[in-house]
């Protein structure tokens, strides 16, 4: 496993420069560019405007510009925000535990949810109960995160007042108490449904059809011939061989646990890279801009590789060498 | 209990029974008034097509029956004098692996892929009995042993997919014998292994029957195989007993012609043939079942009018050999010609 992990990682490095190539290349294709946030906007000379250009390397060939942005990058220097005058590591560093919080409830949110009602629903199919879950499912398919956002901060801010409606904490309460965490949690828990709620509903509708279909196996005929009671058929027998499926699923939830969600987090003003990043195509923010698009791609590639390594330690006639 | 150990109380008595499918909203009898008596420590033969009821009438002894599909309509099962047809699942799963115990047709598919075989063979032990890690453990590799895997210490911690098909079926019977029933339903055991794989999984049955003295039902479509280990035979076509007798008799004298085609449909090493017997058409589906007289008239080379009018009464035509067709008189009235 080992072995097969480090020569996935290895694989990796091919795939990361070409993504670069085409990272840069878009951000090159977007109109406008990052000279514009980099110089006195009330100076238009154009003596000084093509001084600066020269200065900033704006006027070298292509390739050389890759060059120099490459070599910085790999070497952990992203640059400077244009927007923000500041770093962009240190940027990324202060939004980003937001976001992880945001992601992870979301992801306990959901799969607490997700496995509850879709083990629920795969054991007794076509019932009441199963029918009102996949309601549910289907209704949150179906309503987009911005509709549902927006309903939620109308229904439960404005209305009921249950929660605040932009921020990720309390600026009053004092940083590292135990009222800080609890203020951060009830910042994050509403944009963390609204979230979920897409993944909430495939994931129980995945699981349930992929319970239903088990049922039906062999091994489940033979486990009830053996005497084994209901419960444990469908909690390790069934389950056990449902799991490998979503582990597909899982793939993606990492990434989604640092991307953020761009909409969510706009629409509940929190403050996580997902709102960053949306600022950064706004406001041409180049350098910005490029560490996150790098850095997503990056985690789309680890994670696909957490859940195939996941794949061997779940599903024993999956070897990994 | 202990009192039926000794009584004349058969291991198993069916009596009338009736599972039935649901298409399109009716039910249609796939098992249609069966009974029969298994006696301890004997093996009784099930043969018949693809699609005569073999398998139901096994899965509605365990009550087994994919839910939903079929559902068991009228008839009793006795398991050593107790009236088990209406047991609820609790009840059904103390007996299930312990007093009776089932293998399947196909050992590739009728095990868990993600548990070892330890595992597996542990989960009925500690499903009926209390029973240490460990213990279940020294059981789980003595119980390999005794269905002759060699590698048994290292094979517990295998997954199903490293053994072969035989390997697993010599699996499943270790399964089934682990708490000692009383009665093994084997279900085509040997149909999807190549022939010598066959051959040793047979002897092993045979072996492990007479160790630990209990009685089989061994489901089969081949003829053979019955000739081999079986002390009793009945023949079932279209959910129904046509011919039941013990294993001699059968073979010696065959009475109902589905029978004497199934035995024609055998090749033989003696005789000379340009074209191996068969029996012509398939086994009507459950819809279009014929309603009156005798199911197999429209396939018999027998057939008589009244065939299709006439329904024939499963009966001994001769001492020990019954037999449900009109050809024999006893069929007509449904009395034995040699009752006692």
């Amino acid at each position: 496993m080992l072995k097969y992990t480090l020569r996935r990682i290895l694989g990796m490095i091919p795939m990361l420069f070409l993504i670069s190539v085409v990272v840069f290349t878009l951000a090159l294709a977007m109109p406008g560019d990052p000279f514009s946030g980099e110089i006195d906007p009330n100076n238009t000379d154009p003596e000084y405007i093509e001084e600066m250009r020269e200065k900033l390397g704006l006027n070298d060939p292509l390739h050389i510009q890759y060059a120099r942005w490459i070599s910085n990058f790999v070497q952990g220097d992203f640059g400077e925000s244009t927007r923000y005058k500041m770093e962009v590591s240190d940027l990324i560093a202060e939004r980003l535990p937001n976001t992880v919080l945001l992601g992870a409830t979301s992801l306990v949110i959901t799969y607490i949810l997700a496995f509850a009602m879709g083990m629920y629903a795969g054991r007794k199919p076509y019932t009441l109960g199963d029918h009102f879950i996949g309601g549910f499912n289907y209704f949150g398919l179906a309503i987009p995160s911005y509709i549902a956002g927006v309903f939620a901060i109308y229904i439960f801010s404005f209305q009921l007042g249950w929660i605040p409606f932009q921020g990720s904490v309390d600026i009053t309460v004092e940083k590292g108490t135990l009222e800080y965490w609890l203020s951060r949690l009830h910042h994050v828990i509403t944009p963390a449904i609204v979230l979920g709620l897409l993944n909430i509903a495939s994931y129980t509708q995945f699981l349930r059809n992929d319970i239903i279909e088990n049922s039906r196996k062999d091994f489940v005929r033979t486990a009830r011939a053996k005497g084994t009671p209901e419960g444990k058929i469908y909690n390790r027998h069934i389950l056990r061989n449902s799991i490998i499926p979503l582990i597909t699923f899982l793939g993606f939830d990492i990434v989604n646990l640092v991307n953020g969600a761009i909409i969510t987090e706009a629409i509940f003003t929190y403050p996580g890279i997902g709102q960053l990043f949306l600022n950064s195509v706004m406001n041409q923010d180049y350098p910005v801009l490029m560490t996150l698009t790098m850095m997503f791609s990056f985690l789309v590639l680890v994670g696909n590789l957490i859940a195939d390594i996941l794949y061997g330690v779940v599903d024993p006639r999956i070897r990994l060498d | 209990m202990e009192h039926y150990l000794h009584s004349k109380v058969p291991l198993l008595e069916i009596k009338n029974l009736e599972t039935a499918f649901k298409i399109d909203g009716n039910y249609y009898n796939a098992v249609d008034q069966v009974s029969f008596t298994v006696e301890r420590g004997k093996i009784l033969g099930v043969v018949g097509e693809s699609g005569c009821g073999k398998s139901v009438m096994s899965l509605s002894i365990m009550k087994l029956l994919p839910k939903g599909a079929g559902r068991i309509r009228g008839g009793e099962v006795k398991f050593e004098g107790k009236n088990i047809e209406h047991y609820s699942e609790k009840e059904m799963n103390k007996i299930r692996g312990k007093d009776i115990s089932m293998i399947f047709q196909e050992p590739m598919t009728s095990l868990n892929p993600v548990f070892t075989i330890g595992y597996q063979i542990e989960e009925v032990l500690h499903n009926h009995f209390k029973i240490t890690k460990e213990d279940a453990r020294k059981q789980s590799i003595k119980l390999l042993r005794s269905v002759g895997i060699s590698r048994a210490e290292q094979i517990v911690n295998e997954y199903p997919h490293q053994l072969s098909g035989g390997m697993r079926q010599r699996v499943m019977i270790a399964m089934a014998i682990a708490c000692q029933p009383k009665l093994l339903i084997a279900d085509e055991p040997t149909t999807a292994l190549d022939v010598t794989v066959q051959a040793q999984i047979l002897e092993l049955l045979k072996d492990v029957q007479s160790v630990n003295d209990m009685a089989i039902i061994l489901i089969t479509h081949d003829l053979g195989v019955v000739a081999e280990i079986c002390d009793e035979v009945m023949v079932m076509y279209a959910g129904e007993i046509v011919e039941r007798s013990d294993v001699r008799s059968l073979f010696k004298a065959p009475k109902h012609p589905y029978t004497r085609l199934l035995m024609d449909s055998i090749p033989k090493m003696d005789v000379e043939e340009e074209k191996l017997g068969s029996i012509k058409g398939i086994v009507p589906s459950l819809k279009d079942m014929p309603r009156t007289g005798c199911k197999f008239a429209n396939r018999c080379p027998k057939a008589m009018p009244e065939c299709t009018e006439l329904k024939p009464v499963l009966a001994e035509a001769e001492k020990g050999h019954e037999v449900s067709c009109l050809l024999y008189e006893s069929s007509k009235t449904g009395e034995g010609t040699n009752v006692t």
